[in-house]
């Protein structure tokens, strides 16, 4: 917990964050138990398993049966992380997420990494675009998609001490540090970097760092701009969001997920009947990934600042 | 509330076995739907464990110390709350509301709303990887407590089901016995028919699970197996119980079409009857 601190502004893979996390809760707390699918190398949960071999259980290349122990693990009071890539996590083992986690309301924490287009290289058939979607849809989860490698670092302590199912969202790619030194992260709070008179963007996850950016652009444009990292999903902060939507006239939400059913889909759902507003959703345009480098990746699917500002811009010279 | 008695005497527990067909029949016919065929194959099984083998605290369901059964094949529920209303988990009354609106007795088993229920079952084929997290846990615990768990044979056509036995055998969880209602039936016909998922024994073998083969109907065997199946270390083990599907009355045995069918009043009648209990 010192390390908190000297950790914030480092430019690192969330899901190297991860595994740092991850270790350092072993060694705090016995009740921690980590389960992989043969991937432990790529999630970061190897760390764990190194100084922890008695609590790490690698399952092989077996999702379905992953989410079926570590929930049998709960019931006799561990706390377990288990950890795989994003779509075989949800994907692959949904029903088994939907029958034994969530409907028995199991203590199980899903993190799961490499969502998301940033995978990179090994294409469509790895990049996670619509995991969010598929646990948010579930009664009883939480969602949560980290900015950074801070953020991280937190999130990975406050479910370990939160009781319930959660679904944690990490990538592949490093990613710039954007939280301040005296961030907090709390279940269900999101950070309001500045509330803005004209537009909001509400982003998760890497594209926050984008929508910083294109916040900078817009106000030496003129335009009042302001930024909310809504890092939990499920439940969304409504007060955060309302307050945005009231003092603006554009709401623009950036994810690097399926514009359906995500960040995207949760705040329209809300706002349509709450505080309608127009809202433009950043994403991917109901379509698969591909492969490439991750930043060529996030111009060609349209996940860039640039984007941003040009979805704001248009809507303001209407 | 009933208290709990528990006998390896053989004459007690299918004297029990008679009283929990009687009360599924009953509990069915009220519903008015349900699965009769599955809850009866396995009554002697579930009823061995419940009356004789597993420790237990009806009136402390969470008894940290306690062995658990998970009912892997969940549309077994009718089962599954008999056993713990007649062994004192709750009013033998409440049978009376299975699958009624607003019920603890749901039409598959939920952790949420019954006690003693460890955790909601009903989509096959995921029983048997959680009770092989909660072996794990209780290893990790050095907890001497074991974990039983009941599957169907059509359920074991799920592919989770030999990840699951996979991991048992890897890890050498020997806290866990799996018992297999081998009743032949699944809800399109005969599973050699719908998809055949012979050989099994050796299967399990394959798997590096101890098998044991046994009729499932007779107590005395079901009653042996299970204490055998404590004395095997180093693996897990699977009871392959051979039994007959509706089995105790005979318009039901060996029926297909009484897999997902409840009991008419007409035919409650008669199985009350076949089963001793006149008059009633």
């Amino acid at each position: 917990m010192a390390s908190r601190e000297e950790k914030c502004g480092q430019d690192i893979a969330t899901r190297d964050a991860y595994g740092a996390a991850l270790a350092e809760l072993g060694k705090r707390n016995s009740r921690i138990v980590v389960l992989d699918a043969d991937l432990s190398g790529s999630t970061k949960t190897a760390k764990f398993a190194k100084a922890f071999p008695d609590r790490f259980f690698n399952m092989g290349i077996s999702e379905q049966d992953m989410i079926g122990t570590a929930g049998g693990l709960s019931l006799t009071g561990k706390i377990p992380f288990a950890s795989t890539f994003a779509i075989f996590e949800t994907g692959r083992a949904w029903e088994q997420i939907r029958q034994t986690i969530c409907y028995s309301r199991l203590n199980v924490k899903l993190v799961a990494t490499h969502a998301g287009i940033t995978v990179g290289e090994d294409g469509a058939s790895h990049q996670a675009l619509e995991d969010v979607a598929l646990m948010r849809v579930l009664p009883n989860m939480v969602v949560i998609v980290p900015s950074d490698g801070f953020e991280t670092r937190q999130v990975i302590d406050a479910i370990a001490e939160y009781e319930g199912p959660v679904y944690v969202r990490l990538g592949r790619a490093k990613v710039p540090a954007v939280m301040p030194p005296d961030y907090k992260f709390e279940i269900g709070k999101a950070y309001k970097f500045r509330i803005g008179s004209d537009v909001n963007i509400i982003a998760s996850g890497i594209m926050v760092s984008a929508a910083l950016q294109a916040k900078e652009i817009l106000i030496k444009e003129g335009i009042d701009v302001g930024v909310i990292n809504m890092s939990t999903i499920k439940p969304l902060d409504t007060q955060a969001l309302l307050e945005a939507a009231k003092n603006s006239n554009l709401i623009i939400t950036a994810e690097e997920h399926s514009i359906i059913g995500g960040l995207g889909g949760a705040v329209s759902e809300f706002l349509s009947e709450n505080h309608p507003i127009t809202v433009k959703r950043i994403g991917i345009k109901d379509t698969f990934g591909g492969s490439g480098k991750p930043d060529e990746l996030l111009k060609l699917y349209g996940l860039t600042a640039e984007d941003i500002v040009k979805t704001v811009t248009e809507f303001m010279s209407k | 509330m009933t208290t709990l008695t528990q006998s390896r005497d053989i004459g007690f527990l299918k004297e029990q076995a008679r009283l929990v067909r009687i009360e599924i029949l009953k509990m069915l016919t009220l519903a008015g739907s349900g699965h009769t065929g599955g809850s009866l194959s396995a009554a002697d099984i579930v009823t061995a464990l419940y009356f004789y083998k597993m420790r237990h605290k009806p009136e402390y369901p969470k008894w940290p110390e306690r062995d658990r059964f998970i009912l892997s094949k969940g549309h077994a529920a009718p089962l599954l709350y008999t056993v713990l209303a007649l062994t004192g988990y709750f009013d033998k009354s409440l049978l009376s509301t299975l699958r009624k609106t607003g019920s603890p007795l749901q039409g598959h088993p939920s952790s949420k709303m019954l006690q003693g229920v460890e955790v909601s079952t009903g989509s096959l084929g995921q029983g048997l990887s959680i009770a092989n997290g909660i072996a794990l846990g209780l290893r990790l615990d050095n907890s001497r407590a074991r974990v039983y768990c009941l599957l169907g044979d059509g359920e074991i056509q799920e592919g989770q089901v030999w990840e699951a036995a996979m991991t048992a055998g890897h890890y050498a969880i020997d806290n866990l016995c799996a018992i297999v209602d081998l009743n032949e039936l699944q809800i399109d016909g005969r599973c050699e028919d719908v998809m055949k998922i012979t050989p099994v024994p050796a299967k399990w073998n394959a798997f590096n699970w101890h098998v044991f083969e046994i009729d499932g109907n007779n107590m005395e065997e079901v009653v042996t197996a299970l204490d055998e199946a404590e004395k095997i270390k180093g693996k897990p083990s699977v009871i392959l119980a051979k039994t007959v599907k509706g089995k105790g009355v005979s318009i039901f045995e060996g029926k297909v079409e009484y897999h997902g069918l409840a009991p008419t009043k007409e035919e409650l009648e008669i199985a009350l009857k076949e089963l001793g209990e006149h008059g009633k």
